[in-house]
């Protein structure tokens, strides 16, 4: 067994029973890198020498027992878009290709704190709109499972990079989808919190109110345990909320009896593709057959969840983007006439294509005579959707579906219609507009050899029921993994 | 399709969101947003009636900051990004105001 | 007959709050600062930085908004405006338009035509920008983001004033309203209270408004009351030669005296408001308005009053002194310390003004400290030193807040009652002037004036002139 099999709680044991030290786990991590990166592109920047000196750092502090937590020295790589002190942070754009914050992002002190240490920024769709990593300005990642498929996105850098080994486990924001769905197509486990859970502090923001950061990683264990770390009241961010539940990892219980399970009729209708239904229903057999209540339900107004999200996703982002006008950092174009050509210049030639366009979107939307007609008509829509949920978590402990319709596309395939690659987020989208938290996992492989994520949802703040069935879950399917195929 | 985006829509927006989009991009976004409002007119199938909008999904209410300084001087950090600094501020094109 | 046109004014007030920190991080408002040093991520739009409201900005909008007899919105939300300026770094300001904090106020002023109320549409809360300063040996800009989230409110009137009186002194209300509760300086002229005006003109006894425009850049009572002046006679020469007034921004150029429209093909004027999903609502519960209101200090309409009823001022003397909250403050501080009341407001409205209209500078620019004040009433009361001696020393204390006591020692200017020594002096000025003396023998009263000038003179203005003018006569 390679150093680079252990999951991330196993490795800290290892370096703690000095088995292994963090200096060998980084080492082994960049050799990887070496190995691999070439084939899948994870990163937009590897910090070696960073990594190495922080190992040594941290190592001492594990053996002066200063360092004692459940992760420490353990390399973790960031997606990019979130800040980094001195670390590049170009959020897979040109218009931050110089950028070097000042300071780092809340969830990143964070794990620097419980003495992770940082290998590099991983790639991701530019400013975290796309659903392939494909929008990137420095290159499409690719699939570990099969390079010539996408590792989906927007987190696809950090879910290719846990699926690679190019890490031991990943911080990736999910918008609407951008944890659960590359997690799902790269066979890893994501999990997005309940928003308002993980300080959006350092977070660049793509639509401010659907935002939250979560872990990309080998299994249920570390999952809970990387969220309990990152999960901290935090008064820079005002709509960060004070929680005394976040000791996630009590919720590692191998026992889903008498757990109500509902699952969404609306989930496994027309688009779903043959092989992900039966996997993910052959999941639910299974919790059912170890003493889960599962029964199948409406939650209704699953279509609307699309174009309510793009809405209002869209206005969000078309005002946090305006900030990069080429005057306080980041790209500023070389020739210009006067100061609205400069901005005109400077944006047109730093955004790329996807964000351009949700960037008209947003600011149609909430121009002068269409904001009641669209805007508005998004948050009421979302205030339906948001009810619907409440209704089911009234009945229902768990809500079990696919991530998404089908397992990972071909390179290339998705971008040439944008609205086809959006009806992709049909299964993760609501549970942004909804604040809720969801996890995915795997439940198989396609037979095209793609792996088929598994989702559950569950209602706001009951992130430990989630952690529970998806942990029991595990426990009765098995390892899984590339090398298991 | 039922939405159609004229040339000077896209102008317009074009001026709020400060994006100059060549003639080939320009017909892009005229048939991309056309298609995606198309789309969102979905929504006019629900009837929302008396909903109220739902901006904030928690009754996360008064989050404040107490009226004491806590930054000092961080010039330097605030400048390090500049494409264009002089006398530590931030050069910009000439302004008329 | 020519026609006969009203004026209809409505204002647009930005009062900058006297809160410690900005709006949303908890960097310095003071004024003076290096450029760009008082600032931090949040303020200067870092990407990842988030804005966490300053309670006391609520307070003080509330407390403007009950002192103006407003509603308190007791369900707030910050809006997004959305527009791209280098002064604002974010390319959006933090402001209000669905649901401002006050709504449906008004305020009572007083013209040469009487009274009447102005009403106030709403007040709200928002960011000030940063600065922009030309460069011209590079021809560039550059931003200063010091002012940048400093904490704003903004007043909005209902469009009832009628003339550049009703304007003036309606800002003299606000701005004397504020000033009492401590929420603003407001200086016109160092920018922390702003006007914007919107004006249109129609015939009188029209039904409806006429179109109007809004005039920005306006530093000063004089330059509000001149561009209301000019854009008045410009519209109305408009509507006389049929054309149409457009609605628009103006630019007043105080110095040349006329206003500029500010349209630009880039400003679209469409800012694109939505709820700011970074902040949170502002819920205000009976309890908090209770509170605020409870803590609302003395305002000028009781605190007159109290001043010709406690201290027996006249009502004039009152006037003046509760006309700036700074003149107030000092009046009743140096009372407290056991100076005659009206003594001190015979300094304050005739030397202090006096000094102030000389150096140009206001009210709320006095330095000097009311003990230093009160020990100088004493010495004239006690007289210690004569009048002439006193106004010298009051404007040392103006400008260097100097101890009068130990100054008027030091530069040995007690008064001289040393009558043996000054009948000396009085010989000696009544022989080197003996025309003079000749005049007043005459009959020429008048003549003992210059007398006792060059005897003063003689003892560099410290002798008593009583007893110069007893002596005198004694001699004479």
């Amino acid at each position: 067994m390679s150093i680079l099999d252990y999951t991330a709680v196993e490795l800290a044991e290892k370096i703690k029973q000095k088995e292994v030290s963090a200096i060998d786990a980084v080492k082994a991590v960049l050799e990887q890198i070496e190995k691999t990166e070439s084939i899948y592109n994870c990163y937009v920047t590897v910090d070696k020498e960073g990594a190495l000196k922080k190992a040594e750092e941290v190592q001492k502090k594990i053996e002066s027992g200063e360092l004692t937590g459940p992760l420490a020295g353990v390399p973790v790589a960031i997606k990019d878009n979130m800040c980094t002190e001195g670390m590049l942070t170009t959020c897979s754009s040109k218009i931050l290709n110089n950028f070097i914050p000042t300071f780092s992002s809340e969830a990143v002190l964070n794990l620097e704190k419980a003495g992770a240490v940082i290998i590099g920024k991983t790639n991701m769709d530019e400013f975290a709109m796309g659903s392939t990593t494909e929008t990137s300005a420095y290159g499409a990642t690719k699939n570990p499972w099969n390079p010539e498929h996408v590792p989906g996105g927007s987190s696809g850098g950090s879910a290719a990079a846990v699926a690679a080994n190019e890490c031991y486990y990943a911080l990736g924001s999910d918008t609407g989808g951008s944890i659960r769905q590359p997690a799902g197509y790269c066979g890893v486990v994501g999990m997005k919190p309940t928003y308002s859970t993980v300080s959006r502090y350092g977070l660049i923001a793509y639509g401010s109110s659907l935002d939250q950061i979560g872990p990309l990683c080998k299994d249920v264990t570390d999952c809970a345990t990387i969220l309990e770390i990152i999960s901290t009241y935090d008064s820079k961010d005002s709509t960060s909320v004070k929680r005394d539940d976040t000791d996630f990892t009590s919720s590692l219980i191998n026992d889903v009896k008498g757990m109500k399970i509902g699952i969404p009729k609306d989930y496994f209708g027309e688009g779903l593709d043959s092989e992900v239904k039966e996997a993910v229903l052959k999941a639910a057999d299974l919790l059912k057959e170890n003493g889960a209540v599962v029964e199948e339900f409406d939650l209704s107004l699953v279509e609307y969840a699309i174009p309510a999200y793009y809405t209002i996703a869209a206005a969000e982002a078309s005002s946090n983007l305006e900030r990069f006008d080429g005057i306080k950092y980041g790209y500023r174009t070389e020739d210009f006439t006067d100061l609205h050509n400069m901005y005109k210049k400077t944006r047109s030639e730093g955004f790329g294509a996807e964000v351009k366009r949700r960037i008209m979107l947003g600011s149609f939307v909430l121009s002068s005579g269409y904001y009641d007609a669209y805007y508005l008509k998004a948050l009421r829509v979302k205030a339906l959707i948001k009810k619907a949920f409440d209704e089911a978590f009234a009945k229902y402990d768990v809500i079990l579906g696919p991530v998404a319709p089908t397992t990972a596309p071909k390179l290339g395939e998705s971008l040439s219609d944008p609205i086809k690659m959006y009806l992709g987020d049909i299964y993760t989208i609501s549970v942004n507009l909804a604040g809720l938290p969801g996890i995915s996992l795997p439940c198989g492989v396609d037979s095209k050899g793609l792996p088929i994520g598994l989702q559950l949802i569950g209602d706001c703040f009951k992130e430990k029921k989630l952690i529970q069935t998806a942990y029991t879950y595990e426990q009765i399917r098995g390892k899984f993994g590339r090398e298991d195929r | 399709m039922s939405n159609v985006i004229s040339d000077e829509t896209i102008e317009y927006v074009g001026i709020l969101a400060k994006l100059e989009l060549g003639e080939q991009e320009k017909e892009q976004a005229k048939k991309d947003m056309a298609s995606m409002l198309d789309y969102i007119d979905k929504l006019n199938e629900l009837d929302t009636e008396g909903v109220e909008p739902m901006s904030h999904v928690f009754p996360v209410n008064n989050v404040f900051r107490e009226d004491v300084v806590t930054n000092g001087d961080d010039r330097d950090n605030i400048l390090k990004n500049a494409p264009e600094e002089k006398n530590r501020m931030f050069n910009v094109p000439k302004t008329f105001d | 007959m020519a026609k006969e046109y009203e004026t209809v004014i409505g204002l647009e007030v930005h009062v900058e709050l006297a809160t410690k920190t900005k709006i949303f991080c908890g960097c310095s408002t003071a004024f003076g600062a290096e450029p760009n040093a008082h600032t931090c991520p949040v303020c200067t739009g870092m990407p990842g930085s988030l804005p966490v409201l300053n309670k006391q900005v609520v307070e003080y909008a509330m407390a403007v908004g009950l002192a103006t007899n407003c509603d308190i919105t007791q369900y707030n939300k910050f809006d997004r405006k959305n527009y791209f300026y280098p002064d604002n770094p974010q390319n959006y300001q933090i402001s209000q338009l669905y649901l401002p904090i006050c709504r449906n106020g008004k305020v009572e002023i007083e013209t040469d035509s009487g009274k009447k109320f102005v009403g106030i549409h709403e007040i709200h809360m928002e960011e000030d920008a940063g600065k922009l300063i030309h460069d011209e040996w590079d021809d560039c800009s550059l931003v200063d983001y010091n002012r940048s989230g400093v904490p704003l409110i903004e007043i909005v009137s209902e469009p009832d004033m009628r003339s550049s009186d009703e304007v003036i002194a309606y800002l003299d209300k606000l701005r004397l309203i504020i000033q009492y509760l401590g929420a603003s300086d407001c200086k016109l002229n160092e920018g922390s209270m702003r006007a914007d005006v919107n004006l249109s003109v129609r015939e009188v006894g029209a039904a409806e408004f006429g179109t109007r425009t809004e005039m920005k850049n306006l530093n000063s009572f004089k330059a509000i009351a001149r561009a209301i002046e000019n854009e008045r006679e410009r519209q109305i020469d408009l509507i006389e030669e049929g054309k149409q007034v457009v609605q628009e921004t103006r630019r007043w150029d105080d110095n040349k005296g006329y206003s500029y429209a500010m349209r630009s093909k880039e400003d679209a004027q469409d800012y694109r408001y939505f709820p700011d999903p970074d902040l949170v609502p502002v819920v205000i519960s009976d309890e908090w308005i209770e509170e605020v209101k409870g803590r609302q200090p003395e305002l000028r309409d009781e605190k007159r009053a109290r001043y010709k009823k406690e201290y027996g001022l006249p009502e004039y003397d009152a006037d003046i002194i509760t006309s700036a909250k700074r003149m107030a403050d000092i009046f009743e501080e140096t009372v407290a310390l056991g100076a005659n009341p009206k003594k001190v407001s015979n300094y304050l409205m005739v030397e202090t003004m006096h000094i102030l209209n000389e150096k140009d500078m206001e009210v709320e620019d006095i330095s000097f400290s009311p003990e230093n004040l009160a020990k100088l009433i004493k010495l004239v009361e006690s007289n210690a030193i004569n009048s002439s001696v006193a106004k010298e020393v009051f404007a040392k204390i103006f400008d260097e807040d100097i101890n009068p006591e130990k100054y008027v020692e030091e530069n040995g200017l007690k008064m001289d009652n040393d009558e043996d020594g000054l009948r000396k002096i009085i010989e000696e000025v009544v022989a080197e002037n003996p025309q003079s003396v000749e005049d007043y023998r005459n009959g020429k009263e008048k003549a003992i004036g210059f007398l006792v000038g060059q005897t003063m003179k003689a003892t560099k203005g410290k002798a008593n002139p009583g007893i110069i003018n007893k002596i005198l006569k004694e001699i004479l």
